[in-house]
């Protein structure tokens, strides 16, 4: 098995009888065993249950049926999505033990159309940060150079593509939990429209920005699964009712005409290598017959301020109910609110305490209205700048990070660098607008540089499009 | 039960929570059922397992709006929030809860006697479980351990709030007995208190008789019933009225009624001290029922307590408390059946209030043509009250047409001539009393009519037989 295989090829291989599944599985979980132990993407690898899974799309292939769109392709995991009977624990302590009693709908359609769930990755504690370094079960480490950082949140769903564990990944995208990583770790990395992917078995960060997503080697791999995963789901409130079908096929359609905007508040953040390499895919856009132009979106500079209280604010209710009395960690106090004290104080660490601090306090009687209404407001900017941006533009365009993977230990001792990391992917998840971020090229320091290409809501189809022109120009 | 100090008037405000008649709870597909094995009717979304997310049941929607109508409130675009603070009966460690943007808003409610108490809102929120606390008093920080029941948690609430305007124990009781007989009319309650679906918090605060201020309230929870509701009521207005008679404060808290020792407790003031952190439910949307939906609950809901009185009252010419007991007792269709056949509705609702309703089990099964005809038979004089009446006894009994009933009892209303026989021989056997009737002593007319029944075996008519004297006596 060729790390180098797309999933698009594996699908096509086993659905046309050419390969095993169960053949498939087990090249992957041979990468696995040879690089995990220097990589640590996953919490868990589900090897049996991997295989038995495999093993069963090939019974159905024999007996002539179509085991669907995924068939045979191993998919990593991020570790705060539910998988029935198998542990999953947001790589905190607090969760110890607890193995849900269901599946996350993404999931469950994942396995519906073949798909293998290989395991379950590594990320930053309940997808707080932008390294996998708030991890309680350590950090995951950038395949492509061992001394940094494999971005994060979902830090072990990109590491494990990049390093060729898995084809395809999901992740959740809260702040550029997704698109962050990919692009330190040279895949692709989408955070669909909110709302187009079902968020139920998703745990809770914030939900009004939490968005269930993808990583993939490539983008036409990651259009597969979005196909199989987006669509209406009536257990999820948030959820759109339609998605725009036809995805796959229309990737290769080109950008002649495409409006594209280079957002200069986003480029002006970043290094320099990092606005070259984007100057450059802005050009290729150019050459492909795409109208480049730059653009002002004034109101973005507030996105990370608004962001770290409205996240914060949600986070603060969303993780109460880790309290011990129900699943998880308990140490048992005098009563029931040293109970309560204790699990949660040793259950929680370092940033997800500054969360809910922060959060509490946003919230509180007297300060709601001058912090997480204030917050609000702002939000409504953003998403009124982008509006009027999207009148001129089909899609934005900005680098994903401001710099390409830091190394370990770099902004940990300073939250506020390690939040400002997330300044250009932020704006989509306050708009709930879809992003991904594709490479394109590298740094100074060899290591990959993404471009991120936004749109407005509902507009998947032109941003893989444009992301394809994009993979296409740089060969 | 004990009166306040007639020196200071009681101010009330109840807060009634109302568990909704749903097949399903308010969040999720789990049977909304009571008295079940503990912790079965449980789901990933009612126990707030990790990842599990709200999708709102529209019955619930239906239900409220059927409130607010019944209530006569506006009903508007709504806002779901979370009311954020810990409690181990509480699966996510918030409630979900209507804040300052709740469906139903500004309404009133009429009691019997047409006083009008005025309505803040009617909001929906989701239940929490039950805790039972083993040992220490049954209260949880003494507890030795605790154990919860999560079937109730996610079952749909209404919480409808009213004025401060009620003035009495015995007022608030009549407010939540009406309350009960309108959510019962809208199918949105089963009217359970006993069980729980109807629980009231009181807020209970005294002033001088004559004054216009509010004074400091206390909240009396743990009202079970409509007896204890009434004497906590009364027992907390003397407690205050003490207070401040003594020079001293009431304190604002929350207090619990101990029915066993007729008094009410303090609650820990530290449970109290909670900022809920409200904010916007950001897994549910807003709720804005369209003009149509709102139409068809409208077009849907049967006629209110208050009205059903109204009219019943304006057929038998009486004020509506006079029919009151009809309407309680869900008799409505006994009455209109016999002012539908032309007899007299009056006559109907006394036979309703005063036979019918000793036995509201059978009453049910009454057949409405049967009663109507039994009242006409009694109107026109063709039955005597006292056979109506054993007549009624038997359909209720059985059932049957009364005029077959009638006639195997041998019911058959006397002609007037064969009553004067009877009567003549009366007054042939007993001269010297007739003699003193003549003379005016009234005493004598009761002894005549006894020795007509006796004699018809109390087929004669009383009122026929009296009138028979006076003209005689003439």
């Amino acid at each position: 098995m060729s790390p180098t295989t797309t999933a698009t090829e594996i699908a096509a291989a086993v659905r046309g009888g050419e390969q095993s599944a169960r053949e498939v599985v087990e090249g992957y979980l041979s990468t696995i065993a040879d690089r995990e132990h220097e990589v640590h993407a996953f919490n868990l690898v589900l090897e049996e249950e991997a295989l038995a899974a495999a093993d069963a799309i090939d019974r159905r292939a024999a007996d002539g049926e179509d085991p669907g769109p995924l068939a045979g392709v191993p998919v990593a995991i991020k570790d705060n999505l539910c998988t029935r009977e198998v542990p999953t624990t947001c790589s905190s302590r607090i969760l110890d033990g607890w193995k849900p009693p269901y599946d996350a709908t993404v999931v469950e359609r994942i396995a519906a159309a073949g798909g293998v769930i290989l395991g379950k990755t590594n990320l930053d504690e309940f997808a707080m940060g932008s390294s996998t370094e708030n991890s309680a079960f350590g950090p995951t480490k950038n395949p492509l150079d061992a001394s940094r950082v494999p971005g994060g949140s979902s830090g072990g769903s990109a590491a494990a593509v990049a390093a060729g564990f898995a084809p395809l990944a999901l992740g959740s995208d809260t702040g550029g939990s997704i698109r962050q990583p990919a692009a330190f770790c040279g895949v692709v990395g989408v955070k669909p429209t909110y709302g187009m992917v079902s968020r139920y078995g998703l745990v809770a960060f914030a939900s009004s920005l939490d968005q269930v997503g993808l990583l993939g080697a490539n983008v036409a791999d990651a259009a597969l699964l979005q196909e199989v995963i987006q669509g209406h789901d009536p257990m999820d409130s948030t959820s759109i009712p339609d998605s725009p079908p036809g995805l796959c096929e229309r990737l290769a359609e080109g950008v002649e005409g495409v409006r594209v905007g280079v957002v200069r508040e986003l480029v002006e953040e970043a290094n320099s290598d990092v606005a070259g390499r984007l100057r450059e895919a802005a050009a290729a856009l150019g050459d492909a017959g795409a109208k480049v132009d730059e653009v002002s979106i004034r109101a973005l500079a507030y996105g990370v301020s608004a962001y770290y209280l409205i996240a914060p604010a949600e986070c603060s209710s969303n993780l109460a109910r880790y309290d011990g009395v129900r699943y998880g960690l308990r140490l048992p106090g005098a009563d029931i609110t040293s109970t309560y004290g204790a699990t949660r104080a040793q259950g929680f660490g370092p940033e997800v305490k500054r969360r809910i601090m922060l959060g509490t306090y946003a919230l509180s009687a007297g300060y709601y209205d001058a912090y997480y209404g204030q917050a609000q407001r702002v939000r409504t900017l953003i998403i009124r700048d982008f509006e009027a941006a999207y009148e001129d533009f089909d899609v934005l365009l900005s680098p994903t990070a401001p710099s390409t993977a830091f190394r370990f230990g770099a902004k940990t001792e300073d939250p506020l660098s390690m939040y400002l990391s997330d300044v250009c992917t932020i704006p989509s998840n306050l708009a709930g607008d879809p992003a991904m971020s594709v490479p394109y090229g590298s740094g100074d320091d060899g290591l990959p540089v993404g471009v991120q290409i936004m749109a407005p809501a509902l507009g998947e189809i032109l941003m893989y499009r444009v992301a394809a022109a994009l993979e296409a120009s740089h060969g | 039960m004990a009166e306040s100090p007639a020196s200071w008037e009681t101010v009330v405000g109840l807060e009634v929570h109302c568990e909704l008649r749903t097949e399903t709870k308010l969040f999720c597909g789990c049977r909304n059922a009571f008295g079940e094995e503990p912790n079965t009717n449980v789901c990933p979304v009612c126990l707030g397992l990790p990842g599990s997310l709200p999708v709102l049941n529209r019955r619930a929607v239906e239900l409220a709006m059927a409130i607010g109508e019944a209530l006569h409130c506006e009903i508007r675009p709504s806002l779901f929030h979370r009311k954020n603070y810990f409690y181990p009966d509480m699966p996510k460690d918030y409630q979900v809860s209507q804040y300052d943007e709740p469906i139903n808003v500004d309404g009133w409610l009429e009691l019997p006697d047409g006083t009008r108490i005025g309505i803040v809102r009617a909001h929906m929120e989701e239940d929490t479980g039950k805790s039972t606390h083993m040992g220490g008093g049954g209260r949880i920080h003494d507890a030795a351990y605790s154990l919860v029941d999560y079937n109730r948690a996610g079952v749909p609430l209404v919480e409808i709030v009213s004025h401060p305007e009620l003035r009495s124990g015995e007022q608030a009781r009549q407010y939540v007995s009406e309350l009960r007989a309108i959510l019962v009319a809208t199918g949105a309650s089963d009217g359970k208190m006993e069980e729980g679906s109807l629980r009231v918090d009181a807020n209970v605060s005294v002033r001088p008789a004559g004054s216009d201020a509010y004074g400091t309230r206390c909240e009396v929870k743990n009202l079970n019933s409509l007896r204890s509701l009434g004497r906590a009521i009364e027992h907390e207005a003397i407690r205050q009225a003490r207070v401040w008679e003594a020079g001293d404060v009431v304190k604002q808290e929350t207090r619990h009624w101990d029915e066993a020792n007729d008094r009410t407790v303090a609650g820990r003031s530290k449970e109290e001290a909670n900022d809920y952190r409200y904010f916007p439910e950001p897994d549910l949307l807003p709720l804005a029922p369209s003009e149509e939906w709102l139409a068809r609950v409208r077009s849907s809901l049967p006629p209110m307590p208050a009205a059903r009185r109204a009219r019943l009252a304006e057929l038998a010419g009486t004020e509506p408390r006079e029919v009151a007991t009809v309407v309680d007792l869900q008799l409505d269709h006994l009455v209109l059946a016999a002012a539908d056949a032309g007899a007299d509705a009056n006559l109907a609702v006394r036979r309703v209030t005063n036979e019918v309703a000793a036995d509201p089990v059978r009453a049910r099964q009454l057949d409405a043509a049967d009663f109507a005809k039994l009242v006409l038979l009694e109107a026109k004089g063709a039955l005597t009250p006292t056979q109506a009446k054993q007549v009624l006894a038997e359909m209720l009994d059985g059932g049957g047409d009364p005029e077959a009933i009638a006639r195997d009892r041998g019911f058959e209303a006397m002609d007037l001539g064969a009553l004067t026989t009877v009567l003549d021989q009366a007054i042939a056997a007993h001269p010297d009393e007739w003699e003193r009737l003549r003379d005016g002593d009234q005493k004598l007319m009761g002894f005549f009519v006894g020795q007509v029944m006796k004699a018809t075996r109390g087929q004669a008519d009383g009122r026929a037989v009296s009138a028979l004297l006076r003209q005689r006596g003439r």
